[in-house]
């Protein structure tokens, strides 16, 4: 279980976007994924949630935006606020909260769509019909993505022509296009190679000013790149949470002392 | 040196086995490609004579009626037609909203509860559902309608459309399950609703296997026998109304099956019916030529999206 931490200065202004209060989850199958789980997600900042594979990381994220609502949960308890809304409660508008708290996947799933359509389907989802609204938005969203410079000449071709890297920022623009206050992002740079991957890192850095970013790393080195404040997970337990600087130098659990060493992992 | 020796004898005896095997494999593949073959070499040296004894003018006629020479084929193909396309226009939407139920809707005990139900329904014997058709729709058909006879094309078409029904839904369900679930999550993530998701995004992604779906359906309506000669009624009339959807029809499956046992071989009458049969090979032929090409484009078109 996690520590009690010296708190920081800045740590104290940082403002709470999701509260996590005892959450266990357990799948159907038998399968405990997380064992009460308490933490805080910061708004304005890079929040990483790391550890080794099975550590429960992305049944997190699904339970943030309730996708974990189309696997096979059986158990799940504890307490899920944004901004002070309990988001598990029976009659929640789990379409308006999916449209506030977007999600990037580790494996990009462009619509069978033209790249225009992949950013424009969710707004017209949303009731815009406005053609110069949708053309700035497409335009605005693939800059923030890095992708405009590589796809603006083509915009109405099919979104399947596009290499893996640029998928993936496509499907990150496709989720800024509905201006969420919160994006997940699970492994979104596990297929990608090294350049990509940098442009995605870079492209978190300036989206961090306007929005609360969760992501869950493909690698403790890209962890310790991205983040402002970090999670570390194993086997369904919070080990241990902070700011990067203490876990990454200065980490207070043994565990994860020898995960960010590589003793195991 | 007796160990090695003992495991060469087991290595070819191995690749006897292996020989006797490929043999047997290629034995059964060339006989069901002869097979084919032949039977169409049949249809062709039964039903060609038609052509050379019976007058075009005759075939071309709106009468079948074999005693007087008279075989117009045109009434038995629009027969045919009309209760399969009936059948279709009922039984696609149908089968694919059905299916969509079972593979998006229902929770997962009762799908697996489900599609072998609708499986079963597949295995019951043609001539069952005419026999249930005969007691059961065709006096309802007669009453609610209130017209002389329940055996018309409307009752076939019911009862095709129920018999397809079972093919088309088991599978478009298998289609759309195998449909990605990343997909849906995909479109759920974008704030789309359960039937957004369906009809945007996993619809589209099993057009091709729904379209095979459909045109076996059709395969199965327009080659079904004993159901439709059981509550058509077997008049051979030219539809030519709306109102001809409510009186007796006859197909050309029909006309085979109840002509072919009473016919003397070797006659015109004979090579006729056997000249229906190849009408009816090459109409079916068509549609699958024609799903396929749609299918194989659709590939085409993905391949280019991929590269």
């Amino acid at each position: 279980m996690s520590r009690a931490l010296p708190i920081e200065p800045w740590v104290r202004d940082m403002e709470t976007k999701i509260r996590i209060e005892n959450l266990s989850v357990r799948y159907s199958d038998g399968t405990e994924s997380l064992r009460a789980i308490t933490m805080d997600i910061y708004a304005q900042q890079i929040n990483v949630l790391f550890g080794p594979a099975g550590g429960g990381k992305s049944t997190l994220l699904r339970t943030l935006n309730r996708l974990n609502d189309l696997a096979d949960v059986v158990v799940q308890s504890g307490h899920v606020t944004l901004d002070g809304e309990d988001i598990m409660a029976p009659g929640y508008d789990v379409i308006r909260l999916r449209r506030r708290v977007g999600i990037v996947f580790a494996r990009p799933v462009p619509l069978p769509m033209t790249i225009y359509q992949n950013i424009t389907y969710g707004l017209e989802l949303a009731g815009v019909r406005e053609r110069p609204l949708l053309d700035a938005a497409v335009e605005r969203c693939l800059k923030q993505a890095a992708l405009w410079d590589e796809v603006g000449m083509r915009l109405h071709e099919p979104a399947h022509a596009l290499s893996g890297g640029q998928q993936q920022r496509l499907c990150l623009a496709r989720t800024l296009a509905l201006q969420p206050e919160v994006i997940l992002l699970d492994e979104p740079t596990s297929g990608l190679d090294p350049i990509s991957t940098g442009k995605v890192e870079q492209t978190l850095q300036e989206l961090k000013a306007s929005y609360t970013i969760v992501i869950v790393p493909h690698s403790v080195q890209q962890a310790a790149r991205v983040a402002d404040w970090a999670t570390f997970f194993l086997q369904g337990e919070l080990v241990e949470s902070g700011p990067r600087d203490q876990i990454f130098t200065n980490p207070q659990d043994r565990r994860t002392d020898e995960y960010i060493t590589g003793r195991f992992g | 040196m007796e160990l090695l020796h003992h495991r060469l004898e087991a290595r070819k005896s191995a690749s006897f086995f292996e020989f006797c095997i490929e043999r047997l494999i290629q034995f059964t593949g060339v006989s069901a490609i002869a097979l084919v073959i032949m039977i169409f070499f049949f249809l062709i040296r039964e039903g060609a004579p038609t052509f050379f004894t019976v007058p075009l003018s005759s075939l071309l006629a709106t009468r079948w009626y074999p005693i007087e020479e008279y075989f117009g084929l045109v009434p038995l193909v629009l027969g045919s037609l009309l209760v399969t396309v009936g059948a279709a226009v009922v039984a696609l939407p149908l089968g694919l909203t059905t299916a969509i139920f079972i593979a998006e809707i229902v929770p997962r005990w009762a799908r697996e509860f489900l599609k072998p139900l609708v499986e079963v329904l597949a295995g019951i014997p043609s001539v069952v559902i005419g026999f249930m058709g005969m007691l059961l729709i065709v006096p309802l058909v007669r009453q609610i309608l209130n017209i002389p006879t329940g055996l018309t094309a409307f009752t076939g078409v019911i009862l095709l459309a129920w018999m397809t029904l079972p093919t088309v839904v088991s599978v478009v369900e298998d289609v759309l399950d195998a449909v990605p679930r990343t997909y849906r999550e995909a479109g759920l993530a974008l704030g789309m609703t359960r039937w957004q998701t369906i009809w945007r995004i996993v619809l589209p992604a099993g057009r091709s296997g729904i379209l095979t779906a459909l045109m076996l359906g059709i395969g199965r309506a327009i080659g079904e026998t004993m159901t439709v000669m059981m509550v058509t009624g077997n008049a051979a009339r030219i539809p030519r109304s709306p109102a001809d959807f409510f009186m007796p029809v006859r197909t050309m499956t029909a006309t085979i099956a109840a002509e072919m046992g009473e016919v003397a071989q070797g006659s015109s009458h004979y090579h006729v019916l056997f000249a229906v049969g190849l009408t009816l090979f090459i109409i079916t032929f068509l549609v699958n030529v024609a799903a396929a090409m749609v299918v194989f484009r659709q590939v085409k078109r993905s391949e280019r999206m991929l590269s």
